[in-house]
């Protein structure tokens, strides 16, 4: 049987990382984009508790608590400027988002 | 886990990829299970899945989706986005592959009798000063979300 180790959950991580890039980059939802910001601190996490149980301290987790309260804050500041947002425009696009567009 | 993530960059319905991500949430729950961090997984479950999703739900259903819905899902950037991304990625491969041999292969299963308590420790005695900041900071970005989200300050 395959043994699982660390670097298959790095490598996990890695793909996480790059599906959560990929929907910052492509969508025009701003609702979705906040979600990949999510996705990508996940992978970072995931990659954190790897080397954590790696190296046998528990660093790594104590790491991943403090960037998972890091990740409620900032999606709470995110969601409230994206309601802030709404009600100016009325859409969630972020292709609308060009009033300091030269 | 893998698939919960395409779906949540992938559907129309912004109610479908909010879904998506607590499968994704709690299948990442379980891979922490896997991985010896019990408190983690709980806090995973707890923080994440339970707390941060139900505020993207209830911030999905003040904004009105039916416009979105049909509007159209790409952005106008989508082919630079997607050259970037995979650039990014043979980047992670290559380092991957070649450093794929410092990593041991069989590691020792740990004891996970006391890992709630060891954190707590380490929590409050060698993180404590990192533990006062981040409450700092949720009261901050509490302060900053109540302002940006009245109607008149």
């Amino acid at each position: 049987m395959l043994h699982i180790t660390t670097l298959h959950y790095l490598v996990l991580g890695a793909a996480l990382f790059l599906l959560g890039v990929i929907g910052v980059l492509t969508r025009r939802n701003v609702v979705i984009v906040l979600m990949s910001i999510e996705l990508i601190l996940n992978a970072v996490n995931l990659n954190l508790v790897a080397f954590s149980r790696m190296w046998g301290g528990l660093h790594g987790q104590v790491f991943a608590i403090f960037v998972i309260t890091d990740a409620a804050a900032e999606a709470a500041v995110g969601l409230g400027i994206l309601i802030a947002f709404f009600r100016n425009k009325e859409t969630v696009n972020i292709d609308e988002v060009n009033l300091l567009k030269w | 886990m893998l698939i919960g993530g395409i779906a949540v960059i992938t559907r129309k319905n912004p109610v479908h990829s909010a879904l998506a991500l607590i499968i994704t949430l709690l299948a990442q729950a379980s891979l922490y299970l896997m991985l010896y961090a019990p408190f983690v997984a709980g806090v995973q479950i707890i923080l994440y899945a339970g707390g941060i999703m139900v505020l993207f739900l209830f911030v999905i259903m003040l904004v009105s989706i039916d416009r979105s819905i049909r509007e159209r899902q790409f952005n106008s950037q989508w082919i630079v986005g997607i050259i970037a991304a995979t650039a990014l990625g043979g980047l992670f491969i290559a380092v991957y592959a070649k450093g794929s041999s410092i990593f041991p292969q069989h590691v020792l299963p740990a004891v996970e009798n006391d890992n709630t308590q060891k954190i707590a420790t380490m929590l409050y005695g060698q993180y404590m000063f990192a533990f006062e900041i981040a409450s700092l900071l949720l009261l901050v970005a509490i302060i900053g979300a109540v302002v940006m989200a009245k109607k008149r300050i």
